[in-house]
């Protein structure tokens, strides 16, 4: 009796098994599919950008662009300036910016890790993050361009800096933390004071990381339009003076693409296609080189 | 509450004769603890220790886990100083002076009292870096005198053969135990007295557990030594002089040889034979 009961019983186990997992097979297939269908959707579109820009943007791509200032319309001009305006700015805002933002991160990893300051600024940070960059030109522009009578390099440098910040603290402070306590309590054991706990142990085993955000900070910069509109302005002649207005890409794009001659739209997807493979090429830089060794 | 601390830590203080005497036949104490409490917070982890570590020799510190004897060891180096809310009180005396007194300069101390964790942590920088991190710390050697400290502590840590072709090269690259011979040479670099380990073989292979051993018995020719260890064979092996510990208490000290063959607490018996812990 009680045997038949257990086999009966293991024969509808295998049937409930086998119906079991033949809708487990399912549902994975139909995940499986929503995944690759949303996959192909996204880049699929990624595909059509970097094809358009790279269809249009190859057109005009030629050695005056590189050599040229940006001239009036219908004279072969270039993007030198807007090229080397785009170049200062970015490396200058960087290099404000990036120690700054590695002293708050670090200040928020290791000497504020839950302190009401600590957390404050963290919040701050995090706000500027993701502010809308245009209110970052504005903001420049009333303390830097009003104030000073003018539009200049020097306020737009500022104006990526203030982005660049914000970025950097992040990284900085996530990559800290990620060093283990071992590894601090180890150079202190050996008798290294905090300082140089964080400096010589901890920044060289958060570099990559660090480097990275910084990097990535770059990426974004570099193709930030509104905060230059307000600060740096835009420059159609020659100038490396950061105190005056000057060229960007970013800003020569928004002046050409929406002009009425069509040699200035050609140059404007020229300008396109330099930034987005720049960026691309910072990224590159960033996943390859830098990648976590060990 | 109160009152059984009070009898705990009497009973306690009277049995501290019974500690010297344990210790007979050992050297003259590199450090002697007196009625040392610690805290974290409000729990009281660490109740009326008394204990003396005998020069040039292994003290084997065994116990269940939480029972206190890794935040021994972390007083002797004060590295419960990075931690906001830990304190302890009472008495550690290296070479006459109160290790817990606040007003201590710990980097001093630390280049007097060497610890080597569980899990090797080398620096991410080259072996030759790894070694003379430490010692630019305290020191400022030539690079003739850096390159003999650092060939003399390697040798020392017995990695010397192993390493001296690729001093140069990152210390990420070494296997577990070569990196934990390396956290070795790194702490005698520095030339302290006292070394303390936190249970150094516990994430390594026998052969480098085997290796590890080997050289603690040859380190103690120089150093006196702290060894937390979870393993009884280990304590048995390499320790001249073994504490138990139960629940923030020192239940009992004595020579290995005594502790693992006649021990005269019932909880060590029990302990030592496997009943718990």
């Amino acid at each position: 009796m009680s045997a038949t009961m257990a086999a009966s019983g293991a024969a509808r186990n295998t049937a409930v098994a086998e119906k079991l997992a033949n809708r487990r097979r399912r549902s994975n297939r139909t995940v499986e599919a929503l995944c690759l269908a949303a996959t192909v959707i996204g880049l699929a579109f990624l595909a059509m950008i970097l094809g358009t820009l790279l269809y249009l943007g190859m057109q005009g791509l030629s050695l005056s662009v590189f050599t040229e200032a940006t001239k009036p319309p219908g004279s072969h001009g270039g993007l030198l300036n807007a090229i080397v305006g785009s170049l200062i700015q970015t490396t200058i805002g960087t290099l404000v910016g990036t120690p700054i933002g590695l002293l708050v991160g670090t200040y928020l990893a290791e000497y504020a890790q839950n302190s009401r300051l600590g957390n404050a600024v963290r919040f701050v940070s995090d706000v500027l993050l993701s502010a809308p960059s245009i209110l970052i030109g504005l903001f420049v522009y009333s303390v830097l361009v009003r104030p000073f009578g003018g539009f200049s390099g020097i306020a737009g440098c500022v104006a990526l800096a203030v982005i660049v910040i914000p970025i950097v603290v992040r990284t900085t402070e996530d990559m800290l933390r990620l060093i283990p306590v071992s590894l601090r309590e180890a150079a202190v054991a050996l008798g290294a004071p905090k300082w140089k706990m964080i400096v010589l142990i901890c920044y060289r085993a958060a570099l990559d990381g660090i480097a990275t955000g910084v990097l990535l900070a770059v990426a974004r910069v570099a193709g930030e339009t509104a905060p230059l509109l307000f600060t740096s302005l835009g420059n159609l002649n020659w100038s490396l003076d950061i105190t005056q207005p000057m060229s960007s890409l970013p800003v020569t794009i928004y002046q050409y693409a929406g002009s009425a001659f069509d040699d200035w739209v050609q140059l404007a997807w020229v300008g396109a296609l330099l930034i987005t493979f720049g960026v691309l090429a910072i990224n590159v830089v960033a996943s390859v080189v830098l990648r976590p060794r060990q | 509450m109160s009152t059984t601390m009070n009898v705990a830590s009497e009973k306690l203080g009277m049995a501290a004769p019974m500690v010297r005497a344990a210790a007979e036949g050992m050297n003259e104490p590199r450090i002697a603890i007196r009625n040392l409490d610690f805290f974290y917070g409000s729990h009281r982890a660490l109740k009326s220790i008394n204990l003396e570590f005998p020069a040039r020799q292994v003290t084997g510190m065994i116990g269940p886990s939480g029972c206190g004897k890794s935040t021994l060891l972390r007083v002797l180096n004060r590295m419960y100083d990075l931690y906001p809310g830990q304190r302890a009180t009472g008495e550690v005396m290296l070479d006459g002076q109160n290790i817990i007194d606040p007003k201590l300069d710990l980097i001093h101390l630390r280049s007097r009292v060497g610890m080597v964790f569980q899990k090797p942590t080398p620096f991410p920088m080259s072996i030759y870096d790894n070694i003379a991190f430490g010692v630019r710390l305290h020191e400022q050697l030539s690079k003739s005198a850096m390159d003999e400290r650092v060939e003399w502590s390697l040798s020392r840590a017995a990695l010397w053969d192993e390493a001296k072709d690729r001093l140069n090269t990152s210390a990420m690259g070494l296997s577990g135990g070569q990196q934990q011979r390396l956290c070795i040479a790194r702490t005698i670099a520095v030339r302290p007295e006292v070394i303390l380990f936190d249970e150094p073989t516990s994430a390594l292979d026998p052969i480098s557990t085997l290796k590890i051993e080997e050289l603690i018995d040859e380190l103690k020719d120089d150093f006196t030594i702290a060894i937390v260890t979870h393993n009884m064979q280990q304590a048995a092996r390499i320790a001249d002089q073994v504490a138990f510990f139960y629940v923030g208490e020192m239940v009992e000290v004595g020579t290995a040889t005594q502790m693992f063959t006649a021990p005269r607490e019932k909880r060590t018996q029990e302990y030592i034979t496997g009943r718990f812990g």
